[in-house]
């Protein structure tokens, strides 16, 4: 069967990896980190992903999304609070999200798409072959309509998600595989945007979750965001100027914080500076280790409320756990790691590089999935309460949190009133009392044939599959007929405008090759310019003033193709300049020679 | 030949029908997989817990045979191991995985295993309470009493402070009572297993069993309300 890959769509970094007989790996492009930044920018050339999009950050702020795994499966609503601190403009369409880039607005789904495809092409260059299936990780407190929009993100990215699969728990997969570890387990996962915490027992290659807990809305980017603050209020004071109006210098002060937030893992102390607009000098200020911890101190302890919740629903005690494992970027502060020692009385492992460990374990499974790996198997968990709106506006739990999946909940349904032909029926998903409450999941009619009250039987079946997302079906008991059922996801997108997005990718996708084909000639170009230029300086004496005015034609001639949008014209100008520098070329080698044949007997050149 | 063997032949055939493999229609032997084509076959829906596990139908089991035929028959139906195969074998793999969690889940908690015991013993047991068990009536009145009020309160008030004090005491005595009437749950347990051991059909056996079974629903239910009052009271005090 076609090759699965393992792909970890992360907040801040995303990754794919393989199973390369037996053993995990990541994909790296030619001369490239693996991590791919969640980053897409909108440039004059069309949508760029990764590592060139981050250097739009700065540059191009209002057309530059990062972060967006914040909003999948999302409404505006739900985000109102952070909405200021993103420099491009968020709307809304049918309770989705919508991201403004240029003319054209893009859902969360859309945008994870264009990273999961960059994704896709990586992972296509490098093992040269085609790639149309994958598993993809979530974090595990993800809800329903977060694991259905990132679903829809693969698939608009033209890869059938075989699975669904919880962050930390394709961590445990990829260390279990390392150390065929037995005992119990927890996996404290702190990433850029999500916090989780996974308990689980294994056993015989069985890897069983027996409880979940987390926060979505917790990560790195909140360090980041308070060190930023402090910034922001600093620069006021001593220069009484407030950067906050102005994007491109405010992501310039988020990147500073996060880069000073990284120096102060490893150092006490660092100096964060940066240069103030329209030339009104510099910033500078020392931050020390003392004073993030005690700005970061109150995230951190958020964090152990879950940890706590999760060891309560495991009938837990930090006693019983027998090994600690650290995951995400965040899980390098030392902070982070006091305090979760702290909790569990035993001090966390971190032997797999944090960033990649979660990539390794979603190929471990994709290996599972293709029948790889059969002495492996992940019994995961829902992480939230799975239930129905009753009367009064009361939610009545039907599948509990941390029920291991698949699992399924039948009700029946009847009428109050003769003939009645409909029940309205509203699926919720939280631990709150009240419906309002909780999450609203999704909406349907169920249809039922006139009869008088009371009479009608209909059994609808609530099954959450392996990937932790919710199917409904309908069976009439008195017929034995099953319904299909229309779900309109409350804050998803439905299936025909998955299929347009589809179809729109489709049609975007030639205009991204074209994009992509420019940024590598001008890349090729660059190197060809200063190796050129190099050789100008080293060895223009070794040929004609004639030549060397014919080569510096042909680099200017490249300079300004360079600039320019057609990937072909700079092929061409780069196959002048090369016919050009030839002469230069040849005679370089040739002093070379001649300079290493200098001074040595004939017998030793022979 | 009269109604009830009539009935019991009807039972036979039904068994008959489902014992058929869904795939290939040959005489089923094996347990959930054909032993002609090797197609998993959907669990029946008669199947109990019990016997789904391999168990005797008894109160006291062995957890760690429990867990150990979970993880065996978790290998054998998850979905995991079913990507490749027919929508047919995907969907009982699912159908059937989510079953065998129910089956664990109920199983391996002693209370969930007991309510679920009567189901299968008495018929629908597990009716909700909705008022206090008799001994407990006149408490657990005065207790919502103080917990109207409580909610009422100004929280920083002297008097409210006092109505948590007196919550807290209201909590740790139901939930002496929860634990006692476990306890008691736990002697008829005891009592149950013996009584299933020594498989009497005596009329002596059979008065005993409704009595143990009459019992374990009553304490069964008081607990489940008791549970549901402290439950309560912890969300309000906290």
């Amino acid at each position: 069967m076609a090759r699965i890959v393992g792909i970890d769509l992360g907040t801040t970094n995303s990754l794919v990896a393989y199973m390369d007989k037996g053993t995990p790996r990541v994909i790296s492009a030619r001369h490239e980190r693996a991590m791919v930044p969640s980053v897409v920018a909108l440039t004059d050339n069309g949508l760029i992903v990764g590592d060139p999009a981050k250097e739009h950050l700065t540059r191009n702020p209002e057309r530059t999304v990062y972060s967006v795994k914040r909003f999948m499966g999302k409404s505006l609503a739900d985000v109102q609070g952070e909405l200021a601190y993103f420099p491009y403009t968020l709307t809304e369409k049918g309770g989705v999200i919508r991201i403004q880039l240029g003319e054209k607005s893009y859902s969360p789904p859309q945008i994870s798409a264009m990273i999961l495809k960059e994704l896709k092409l990586r992972a296509e260059a490098f093992l040269g072959e085609s790639i149309t299936k994958a598993v993809i990780t979530v974090p595990a407190y993800f809800n329903d309509s977060q694991r259905q929009a990132t679903k829809d993100a693969g698939m608009i990215a033209g890869l059938e998600v075989l699975r669904i699969i919880n962050e930390p728990t394709a961590a445990s997969l990829a260390y279990g595989l390392q150390e065929k570890t037995q005992g119990t387990i927890a996996v404290y996962d702190l990433g850029g945007g999500t916090f989780d915490i996974s308990i689980l027992k294994l056993k015989n290659g069985i890897f069983e979750v027996l409880a979940t807990n987390g926060d979505t809305h917790l990560g790195g980017d909140d360090f980041d965001q308070l060190i930023a603050d402090l910034l922001l209020k600093d620069i006021r004071a001593q220069h009484g100027l407030d950067l906050s109006t102005h994007p491109d210098h405010m992501q310039t002060v988020r990147l500073q914080a996060e880069h000073a937030k990284i120096r102060l893992s490893d150092e006490l102390k660092t100096i964060v500076s940066l240069d103030l607009p329209d030339g009104q000098g510099r910033f500078t200020r020392e931050l020390t280790r003392d004073q993030l911890e005690g700005l970061c101190s109150p995230l951190v302890e958020r964090s152990l409320g879950p940890c706590r919740l999760a060891l309560k629903d495991s009938g837990l005690s930090p006693t019983d756990i027998d090994e600690v494992v650290l995951v995400g970027g965040s899980t390098r502060m030392p902070l982070v790691r006091q305090r979760v020692q702290a909790l569990f009385g035993k001090e966390p492992h971190c032997d797999l590089n944090p960033d990649e460990v979660v990539a390794l374990g979603a190929a471990v499974q994709a290996d599972i999935l293709s029948g790889g790996t059969t002495d492996m198997l992940l019994l995961d968990v829902t992480p939230l309460s799975l239930g129905i709106e009753t009367m009064g506006g009361v939610m009545s739990s039907l599948i509990r949190r941390n029920t291991t999946i698949p699992a399924s909940a039948k009700e029946m349904f009847t009428t109050y009133v003769d003939g009645q032909t409909g029940v309205d029926i509203h699926i919720l998903q939280g631990e709150r009392e009240l419906a309002k409450d909780n999450r609203s999941l999704a909406r349907f009619r169920l249809k039922v044939p006139p009869l008088p009250a009371g009479v009608p039987r209909i059994e609808v079946t609530f099954l959450i599959d392996a990937n932790g997302i919710l199917n409904v079906m309908a069976k009439d008991m008195r017929t034995g007929e099953t319904q299909s059922i229309e779900v309109k996801p409350s804050y998803g997108l439905s299936d025909q405008e998955v299929e347009r997005m589809i179809e729109d990718s489709f049609k975007f996708a030639a205009d991204d090759v074209s994009a992509r084909k420019v940024i590598e000639a001008r890349l090729d170009a660059g190197a060809l310019i200063t190796t050129t230029e190099k050789s100008l300086a080293d060895g223009g004496h070794l040929v004609s003033a004639e030549e060397v005015a014919k080569i510096r034609t042909a680099l200017s001639a490249l300079a300004s193709a360079k600039e320019g949008t057609d990937p072909r014209a700079i092929r061409g100008r780069m196959a002048d300049l090369e016919q050009a520098a030839k002469g230069l070329t040849v005679a370089m080698l040739d002093d070379s020679l001649k300079q290493g044949l200098q001074g040595k007997k004939i017998s030793d050149v022979t | 030949m009269n109604g009830h063997t009539h009935n019991t032949d009807d039972r036979r055939e039904l068994q008959m029908a489902r014992s058929m493999c869904w795939h290939c229609q040959s005489e089923m032997a094996g347990e959930y997989f054909c032993d002609r084509c090797v197609k998993v076959q959907p669990v029946s829906k008669d199947l109990d817990y019990f016997t789904c596990f391999g168990l005797p139908r008894r109160l006291a089991i062995d957890t760690k045979v429990l867990e150990a035929k979970f993880y065996e028959l978790s290998r054998a139906f998850h979905p995991d191991f079913y990507q490749n195969k027919s929508n047919e074998e995907r969907s009982i793999s699912l159908g059937n995985s989510a079953m065998l969690n129910t089956a664990y889940r109920t199983l391996r908690d002693p209370i969930q295993r007991a309510e679920y015991l009567l189901d299968l013993e008495a018929g629908a047991v597990k009716d909700i309470r909705t008022s206090p068990p008799a001994d407990l009536f006149e408490e657990i009145l005065e207790l919502q009493e103080t917990l109207d009020e409580f909610r009422e309160s100004d929280r920083s008030s002297e008097h409210a402070s006092t109505l948590r004090a007196k919550l807290h005491t209201d909590r740790t005595n139901l939930e002496e009572r929860q634990r006692d009437m476990e306890a008691r749950l736990q002697q008829l347990f005891v009592r149950w297993d013996a009584l299933q051991d020594r498989g009497e059909a005596t009329e002596q056996a059979r008065t005993e069993r409704t009595l143990i079974l009459k019992d374990m629903r009553d304490i069964l239910s008081n607990r489940t309300y008791v549970k549901n009052i402290v439950n309560d009271l912890v969300a309000t005090i906290a």
